[in-house]
């Protein structure tokens, strides 16, 4: 998971709590997608009490990525490709 | 360690929280003690702080064997190339929440969530996930988690 670090990321929300992101996603973006815990983001397996929202802003993704000694971070990535995915696996479900 | 047992029985992940709580590290000593001498191959998986925490207090790997990268586990679980028969999740807080949660979801291992340090009662609450439980308010002294493991003995299930 060492790719984060070299993502352009904004955070939107840190130390929080597995809920507490989930409760932001579907509260702030009108487009989302549930999926379990284990499900690919680029190339981070997201952990979390399932089911996990990750968000969708036209390009922009907003996934929770969660680190033992830190919480749960909100991460917002700008990737065309990435939200294309995600909608064309929101689409088929 | 004395009196080691060759037949192996079984496999066992344990999957170490931010190590902040100090009875982390003497009770996943005491933990891979025990699987060990039941025949159990225990594997570590934790980030570097509490990996190094264990490898410090065992340099010559009298006790732990295996030791691991947390993501690296998360990601051969996830990728179906490793899983093991049982799964230990150490947790004091949210993360530790959430990285059993997975370890549920991906992997096939009989689960057991170990919650201890101030906070024990309200994790324990948020734990709705199929596992066995094993808690005690535990942060500087383990011997309160300790006997709680010892009550349920997991090597022997």
């Amino acid at each position: 998971m060492g790719c984060v670090e070299s993502m352009n990321y904004e955070v939107l929300l840190r130390d929080g709590s597995f809920k507490e992101c989930r409760d932001y996603i579907k509260e702030h973006f009108s487009e989302y997608i549930d999926v379990q815990p284990g499900f690919k983001v680029f190339d981070i397996y997201l952990i979390g009490v399932p089911p996990l929202a990750i968000g969708l802003d036209h390009d922009f993704i907003v996934f929770p990525y969660t680190k033992p000694c830190h919480g749960t971070f909100l991460l917002r990535v700008e990737d065309t490709a990435e939200a294309a995915r995600l909608r064309s696996i929101k689409k088929g479900t | 360690m004395t009196g080691e047992i060759a037949e192996q029985l079984g496999t066992a992940l344990l999957v170490l929280g931010c190590p902040q709580v100090p009875v982390q590290t003497s009770i996943a000593l005491y933990l891979i003690h025990r699987l060990k001498k039941a025949g159990i191959v225990p594997v570590v998986a934790g980030n570097k702080a509490a990996n190094t925490l264990l490898v410090v207090a065992d340099p010559d790997r009298h006790y732990i064997g295996e030791i691991m990268d947390l993501d690296r586990a998360i990601a051969q679980i996830t990728e179906k190339k490793r899983d093991f028969d049982r799964c230990f999740v150490f947790i004091h807080n949210d993360a530790g929440i959430s990285y059993a949660a997975t370890m549920n979801a991906i992997s096939k291992a009989k689960l057991y969530t170990l919650v201890y340090g101030e906070h024990q009662d309200t994790l324990v609450g948020q734990i709705d996930f199929p596992c066995i439980k094993i808690a005690a308010k535990a942060v500087h002294n383990p011997l309160p988690l300790k006997k709680a493991i010892d009550e349920v003995t997991p090597w022997a299930a």
